[in-house]
């Protein structure tokens, strides 16, 4: 990888040739195009970007990107991804994903990446529900929603992605609403910036099968209301009049309206994304009214990939043979004349 | 087979079979490898067979905890760990219980007098012991009383009683070592080594070895001690190394004469482990491993390395394949070079973890769904699984495919001499990289020869291009379900398969090259078809024999052989894969089929019989 300064790349050199086969309306076009937009943002050739992905309409992801990329099996993206970062540190990999490949097919990839912290982006598109195979259920689903395969309601509790993230010793997590570009695209540029394992949640509105399913918190009209958009070191404060924030009352959030029962702009919380502890952010990524967007953890330390990198080139230095052939003819040998 | 019987009086012998058997805990593989070590050092040639049973550390004294380690040495070359057992040396009761069947009358059996106790007896379901019932009248049993003798020759060292104890077994290797008239000086080396800085466990484990070897000698039960001279061998400079070991050097190997470094993507399982820690412990090579979370992120990781053109593999057993199914289809539907390395053991389903088999035949040609052909090829001894590690990824890289190397837990746990190789004599191994202009070339543009797409790497300026599951359009690689693409894809992907038969050796015949009998085999059983086709052979039978490398696809000249023969019976540690295999390539021809399942090599006389009932036409 040459330090020559990358030629200005635009949102067409990221296009592929492939036509776009999402169902019209859906949220996944939204994604696509923030991604394309946030891509030559972010400073590198296009040469080393390589996205993956498993299987489902997110997974076609790939196909629309005229970078590197592997269109994979059913949730092994994340495993696949850490095969390409290993063998080339120097790539940027991302792992686009859904809520059924990343977390019910795929779990297991999906918590042993965010546990070892390799320099890797997910994007999971969480829209509640399994698409591609027409409406069943998904580990997000909630409880009593209506499908193919719960048509008397869902009674499996699903995961919170972020709750799961953090659960596996995550080091990022982030949550975007699905219709809001700008914001994503902001987003990617930040996370992949981040040295280990992004966990970038989606909240993407499927047209046909999960339709509304984020209307509350999206919705123009109620989003102010219900969502609190947070940064690092700001304070905790939403509402369409910014009157409303988050203190701590006892160990639970508490939403208070600012200017009622003595509160002031002083009693808000300051979000810390770098906070070590996870127990403030855990209470964050549950919170229901208002739903918290934006990067809700950021904890930057060593990654796995960096590690591996020193470990390969420290143990080198201390190998005991300049060459195989010396390995070969090594220690108990003996001579048939 | 041992065709010369031992003089109870000793004298020399051609080859013999010498069996340590004892608990799990009382370091048997480690008293046997260091005998075969130090026989093969003395020039004789060797073969092993570990034989361990699953749990780590079964409860003392049980039979489903006895831990064995066999080695054949000979004056000449030896093919198998052997049939029958010239001497036996059984820790405890258990272990003379369920070794015994092995160990013809007249043989030699060394047993620890001081374990024979209630306890123990019981434990091993003897409700007499035999040591006084007679049952063992025909055998030369020499009767010591191990653990006490140990501890006696080491009780001023200062060690508790657990610990002197642990030294028997290198009093009873001593005793093995005056029998056979070994040097004590490797092993000796080996103890300073093993215990290096621990004094007290160096002086008691070479002080037991002495006494040993003294006690032997002085008790004289053994007038004189056999004498084997060293073997004739191909000149060159050796080494004892096991399958799994082997496998990893030649991926080493490979990865040199490639220019590739190694990326292995594997999850722990035995019989295969092994291959995992040697690469990683050779990590200074440059041989990247990763321990994945399971089976399928092992593959998975590894088609993540391919793609970013590592010699990508994963090693596993059975069970692993299964799992690895799906992802080894989208490794052939991504044309993308991969190794996996399947160390057969007894099926199905956990089965006999640690025993052999050849029961993956079948699940490597045709266990996925889809039409999903990949390159199959097998070892046939621990030596060769270095030639045929090398191969598997030679092949991978040359042919853009997965590679299935087929392996099996006795040759991968057991050793033998390899006549070392020096890197500048392997061949050089020809990727098969971008050669196309950023004009001419597609993601799908094959080589006209070989049918293989061009490996392009993440990081190529100019090519940036998407592979994955979904069936491709020929040529340009975009997606594409039309019927005739679909039909078109799947033959030229069988004849990329096919077409590696221009680029594998021909197959060689041992011993007659047409006559009665041809002997149909594949991988791990070589030393024991070797052993008794050839033994056949040398009394003047027409009998040869045809042994599988390479099993998909085979090599061009099968046909030709198997017309200058008679009557074919195929050999095989399974139900008869590799028959059902042959009917279907070769079905104009009648093959016998001589199947074994017990988790067991061949022995070299079962084979014997077999093949001279077929030859007699009885």
């Amino acid at each position: 990888m040459s330090e020559q300064t990358n030629p200005v790349l635009t949102f067409k050199d990221f296009q592929s040739d492939q036509e776009v086969r999402w169902c019209p309306g859906c949220d996944d076009y939204i994604i696509l195009r923030a991604m394309l937009k946030a891509l030559p943002e972010m400073g590198r050739k296009k040469e080393d970007f390589v996205f993956v992905s498993g299987i489902g309409c997110s997974s076609r992801f790939p196909y629309y990107v005229g970078t590197y990329g592997i269109h994979g099996i059913h949730g092994r993206a994340a495993a696949i991804a850490t095969g390409v970062k290993l063998a080339n540190p120097e790539l940027s990999v991302w792992v686009m994903t859904g809520d059924g490949d990343a977390m019910a097919i795929g779990g297991n990839h999906f918590i042993h990446l965010i546990r070892r912290n390799i320099n890797i982006k997910i994007v999971m598109f969480n829209n509640e529900i399994y698409g591609l195979t027409k409406g069943q259920f998904s580990p997000t689903s909630l409880i009593g929603q209506k499908t193919y395969t719960s048509p008397y309601g869902n009674i499996q509790p699903p995961f919170n992605p972020g709750q799961l993230t953090i659960g596996s010793s995550g080091k990022y997590f982030a949550r975007v609403p699905g219709n809001d570009p700008k914001m994503m695209e902001e987003l990617f540029v930040k996370a992949e910036k981040f040295k280990g394992t992004a966990s970038i949640e989606v909240l993407q509105n499927c047209v046909i099968f999960n339709d509304g399913a984020f209307e509350e918190i999206t919705n123009k009209e109620t989003e102010s209301e219900n969502q609190i958009r947070i940064e690092h070191g700001k304070k905790m404060i939403f509402g369409k009049n910014k009157d409303k924030g988050l203190i701590l009352k006892g160990f639970k959030l508490e939403v208070v309206n600012i200017g009622e029962n003595g509160i002031t702009e002083d009693d808000i919380l300051v979000h810390d994304a770098h906070e070590a502890d996870p127990t403030l952010h855990l209470m964050l990524v549950r919170l229901q009214n208002p739903v918290v967007m934006g990067e809700i953890r950021r904890i930057e330390e060593t990654s796995y990939d960096e590690v591996y990198v020193e470990r390969m080139e420290s143990v080198a230095k201390k190998s005991p043979f300049k060459n195989l052939d010396e390995m070969f003819f090594s220690g108990d040998t003996y001579v048939v004349e | 087979m041992t065709e010369k019987k031992l003089k109870l009086t000793g004298g020399t012998v051609d080859s013999v079979v010498i069996r340590f058997v004892g608990d799990s805990g009382d370091g048997m593989q480690l008293t046997g490898t260091q005998f075969s070590d130090t026989s093969a050092m003395m020039g004789n040639d060797i073969a092993t067979f570990p034989n361990y049973p699953s749990e780590i550390r079964a409860p003392q004294g049980s039979i489903y905890g006895v831990s064995g380690f066999q080695v054949q040495i000979g004056h000449a070359t030896v093919h198998t760990p052997g049939d029958e057992v010239d001497v036996l040396v059984a820790m405890n009761p258990a272990a003379l219980k369920t070794n015994l069947s092995s160990v013809p009358v007249g043989k030699t059996i060394i047993v620890d007098t001081d374990s024979f106790n209630k306890k123990n007896l019981q434990k091993a379901e003897y409700d007499e012991n035999p040591l006084l019932t007679g049952e063992l009248n025909n055998f030369v049993v020499i009767e010591a009383p191990i653990t006490t003798l140990t501890r006696e020759s080491i009780a001023d060292i200062g060690l508790d009683n657990k610990a002197m104890t642990r030294s028997k077994n290198m009093f009873a290797l001593g005793m093995v070592f005056w029998m056979f008239s070994r040097p004590l000086k490797y092993t000796e080396t080996f103890i300073d080594k093993k215990f290096a800085g621990k004094t007290q466990l160096i002086e008691a484990n070479k002080r037991a070895l002495r006494a040993g070897f003294n006690f032997a000698e002085t008790i004289e039960l053994i007038s004189s001690a056999y004498t084997i001279l060293p073997a004739k061998m191909d000149p060159g400079i050796y080494r004892i190394i096991s399958g799994n070991t082997a496998t990893a050097w030649g991926f080493l190997a490979a990865s040199e004469k490639s220019g590739r470094p190694i990326f292995l993507g594997s999850y722990p399982i035995t019989p295969a482990t092994e291959i995992l820690q040697e690469l990683t412990a050779k990590k200074y090579f440059g041989a990247k491993t990763f321990q994945a979370e399971d089976e399928i992120a092992g593959i998975s990781t590894a088609i993540g390395a391919s793609f970013s053109g590592h010699l990508a593999i994963t090693t596993t057993s059975g069970p692993g394949l299964a799992l690895k199914g799906e992802a080894i289809g989208l490794a052939v539907m991504t044309e993308l070079p991969i190794v996996i390395v399947d160390v057969q053991r007894a099926g199905p389903s956990t089965g006999l973890p640690t025993k052999p088999e050849q029961s993956d035949l079948l699940q490597a040609m045709y266990g996925r769904h889809g039409e999903s052909p990949v390159i199959v090829v097998a070892a046939k001894s621990p030596a060769d699984c270095f030639n045929m590690a090398f191969e598997a990824s030679r092949l991978a890289m040359e042919h853009m495919t997965p590679v299935i190397l087929l392996t099996d837990g006795y040759i991968a746990n057991g050793s033998e001499p390899w006549k070392i190789k020096k890197t500048e004599d392997l061949p050089i191994i020809y990727p098969n990289d971008l050669k196309s202009s950023r004009e001419e070339w597609m993601p799908y543009k094959r080589d006209p020869e070989t049918l293989a797409r061009e490996w392009v790497l993440p990081g190529t300026p100019g090519f940036e291009h998407r592979v994955g599951g979904l069936e491709k359009k020929d040529g340009t690689g975009d997606v594409n379900q039309s019927p005739e693409n679909h039909q078109l894809m799947v033959k030229l992907r069988a004849e990329k398969i096919c077409r590696v038969k221009n680029n594998i050796p021909l197959m060689q015949v041992d011993g007659a090259q047409e006559g009665d009998l041809l002997v149909i085999g594949w991988g791990g059983t070589y030393g024991s078809l070797f052993t008794a086709v050839n033994h056949l052979f040398e009394s003047g039978q027409k009998i040869g024999l045809m042994h599988f490398s390479y099993l998909n696809p085979m090599p061009k000249n099968t046909e030709e052989i198997l017309k200058k023969f008679k009557k074919f019976i195929i050999c095989e540690l399974n139900m008869g894969q590799l028959h059902t295999v042959m009917n279907s390539k070769f079905p104009e021809y009648d093959y016998f089929k001589f199947n074994k399942v017990q988790g067991l090599p061949f022995t070299v006389l079962e084979l014997t019989q077999k093949f001279e009932q077929i030859l007699n036409n009885q």
